[in-house]
């Protein structure tokens, strides 16, 4: 076990808690960064990771920091996609006017809907932002002249003070880029008096008000800041799918994003990273599945006899084919993490650090939730 | 100078009038303490002083200036901080995160720079509480994993953070033991001579409240009985009427 020995007041103020910490993210980053050397494959797929991220983080701010679950976030995304690229291609602005035109944009559409959350909380906050999201999406089927409605429009590649980021790498670090750069601001924000008050607000609206936080303000300014994240998220996105339709900014995306979070672990900035990775990967693994699991369980079953191995490949092979599973499976994950560890995959990832430093003295105990009567353990 | 003055508060939940024209007055530098049986109105006092009710009737005046239509969050300005009675603790932040919290209506730093991250902060005074209260082993810990005691601690802490002029305080030794509540009743009288806090207390424990108090209100049924030194208050007869029934 290490323990971080404090003798001065600014090791309170530091990014790090220290150097080995410090060490560490250092050496993640340098990986990070020789990665298209050693993956030139899959980068496409590590940088919608990275873009799921950059979401991950918005919707963290939101519902892990201030504790307002939105299921509308697909909408953000999507307001940030389309303005980028209606700024950038049909009226030609340069690519990085383009982008901060619809962050300002996104970040306004979310100081619209944070308005009326003033006064909703919980599950009725969520319902208004799912039916935001509806609507939202509506408006791109609608308003064709903007958005090329349901025939859809393509993305050119980025073009950044007259460089084409035509490779994959360069796209890859483009959006590596603009995570470290999310992260870190939003890092200082957490720690600073706003993001304090984001928290104090998750955790007691009335002693944060008694404290002098404007709920109102404060709210608000959460909902615009993780709506101009997802913004530049948006418009990362354009560029990564080459190719908007309305279609693409469903529910079921909203979902994804917030499943992020829930499987991250609520409260972390780890935890939006750890989500993107699962969720951008989980789809990749389902479609994977779907074609390999019938053959494995109908050979498996094939040990009975060869009928019977064919009436189990068929039967299997006609449950994953149907439509809605993805869906389905990702509901089902989000219950499961719910239900057994709703500190999500960086909890899980805390409790195994704990393990290994601490090794053979580990106890289960240590997690255990305690039974405690104050009001703010009760369920929320 | 009016320090702190409730003029006829009154204020009505449904049907039943939990608050009948109360009033009461309290100087800089007293401890005023609001006795009652449970359900006499005391905590909603302590409501309508942070803004978190309206009142129906009444008014309430701090340092010459009527405070009956203060928007909540502004109250912390003012120079009013209170706890609460069952513990309104940001449960899944650091102990110093909470006394930081404390400092928020002292805030200066604009979210650009905060983006940033350049350093404006008023951790001088936080660290100040810190010492104050003995709260240096917990520092870095986490709400959740405190005992009850330290949690209560804190709490006055992070009121104490804002540089309040009024302190409230929700009944301080519920849930105390002996001990700590001993250590509370120094506390509170060092709140008020060392940091010249006024301190505005609701509190049960008869021993505390003589042992602290100059000024003592007795309530029952939303209604003033008694008000005067803490023996005068537990010696008149309506006041031991309502506490021993007859």
């Amino acid at each position: 076990m290490r323990f971080v020995f404090k003798t001065s007041y600014t090791q309170d103020l530091g990014l790090f808690r220290d150097d080995v910490q410090r060490n560490g993210y250092v050496a993640l980053a340098a990986g990070l960064v020789v990665l298209p050397w050693l993956i030139p494959n899959y980068l496409v797929d590590v940088s919608l990771v990275l873009i799921y991220a950059i979401g991950g983080l918005s919707l963290m701010v939101l519902a892990g920091y201030t504790g307002l679950v939105s299921l509308g976030h697909a909408a953000f995304l999507g307001i940030g996609a389309y303005a980028h690229v209606y700024f950038a291609q049909s009226l030609g602005l340069p690519w990085l006017v383009a982008l901060a035109l619809a962050v300002v944009l996104t970040a306004a559409a979310g100081v619209l809907v944070g308005l009326p959350a003033l006064r909703m909380t919980g599950v009725y906050l969520t319902i208004a932002t799912l039916a935001f999201a509806l609507i939202i999406q509506e408006v791109f089927t609608r308003w064709e002249r903007v958005t090329g409605g349901l025939k859809g429009r393509a993305v050119d590649k980025p073009v950044i003070f007259g460089v084409a980021l035509a490779h994959d790498a360069a796209f890859y670090f483009l959006c590596l880029a603009v995570l470290i750069g999310g992260l870190w601001l939003t890092s200082n924000v957490l720690r600073s008096p706003t993001g304090r008050a984001w928290i104090a607000i998750r955790d007691s609206e009335i002693a944060a008000q008694s404290l002098g936080v404007n709920l109102a303000l404060y709210k608000t300014m959460a909902f615009a800041y993780s709506a101009a994240l997802m913004g530049v998220a948006g418009a990362l996105f354009a560029h990564k799918v080459g190719f908007l339709a309305p279609d693409i900014f469903s529910v079921l995306l909203s979902i994804q994003l917030l499943l992020m979070v829930v499987v991250g672990g609520l409260g972390s900035l780890h935890g939006a990273v750890f989500g993107a990775v699962f969720v951008a990967l989980l789809p990749v693994a389902i479609s994977q599945a779907r074609d390999a699991l019938p053959a494995w369980i109908g050979g498996a079953a094939g040990v009975l006899g060869p009928r019977a191995g064919t009436a189990v490949f068929l039967g299997v092979d006609r449950f994953v084919k149907q439509p809605g599973l993805e869906p389905g499976i990702f509901g089902l994950i989000l219950v499961l993490f719910i239900l057994f560890e709703p500190l999500g995959v960086y909890g899980r990832w805390l409790k195994l650090r704990l393990f290994f430093s601490t090794f053979p003295l580990y106890k289960r105990a240590t997690f255990r939730r305690q039974k405690s009567y104050m009001r703010s353990e009760r369920l929320r | 100078m009016t320090f702190f003055k409730a003029d006829g508060l009154s204020i009505n939940f449904g049907g039943i009038r939990a608050l009948d024209a109360v009033s009461f007055d309290v100087e800089a530098g007293q401890i005023f303490t609001i006795i009652g049986p449970n359900g006499a109105g005391k905590t909603t006092i302590f409501n309508l002083v942070s803004r978190i009710y309206d009142p129906l009737q009444g008014r309430l005046i701090f340092r010459d200036e009527d405070i009956t239509a203060v928007a909540p969050h502004e109250i912390a300005r003012r120079g009013i901080a209170r706890t609460f009675q069952n513990l309104e603790l940001f449960e899944h932040a650091t102990v110093l995160h909470n006394l930081l919290l404390g400092r928020h209506a002292h805030k200066r730093s604009r979210f650009v720079e905060e983006l940033l991250f350049l350093p404006l902060e008023h951790r001088e005074a936080v660290e100040t509480v810190i010492d104050f209260l003995d709260l240096q082993p917990y520092r870095d810990s986490l709400i959740a994993n405190l005992p009850y005691g330290v949690r209560k601690v804190v709490e006055m802490g992070r009121a104490l953070c804002t540089q309040p002029k009024l302190l409230l305080l929700d009944e301080p030794s519920s849930g105390l033991s002996v001990e700590e509540t001993d250590d509370m009743a120094f506390w509170i009288q060092d709140i008020r001579t060392l940091l010249g806090i006024t301190v505005l207390m609701v509190e049960h424990d008869m021993r505390l409240v003589t042992a602290v108090s100059d000024r003592v209100l007795a309530l029952n049924y939303g209604r003033p009985l008694a008000l005067g030194t803490p023996r005068e208050v537990q010696e008149h007869p309506e006041v031991v009427k309502a506490y021993l029934g007859g």
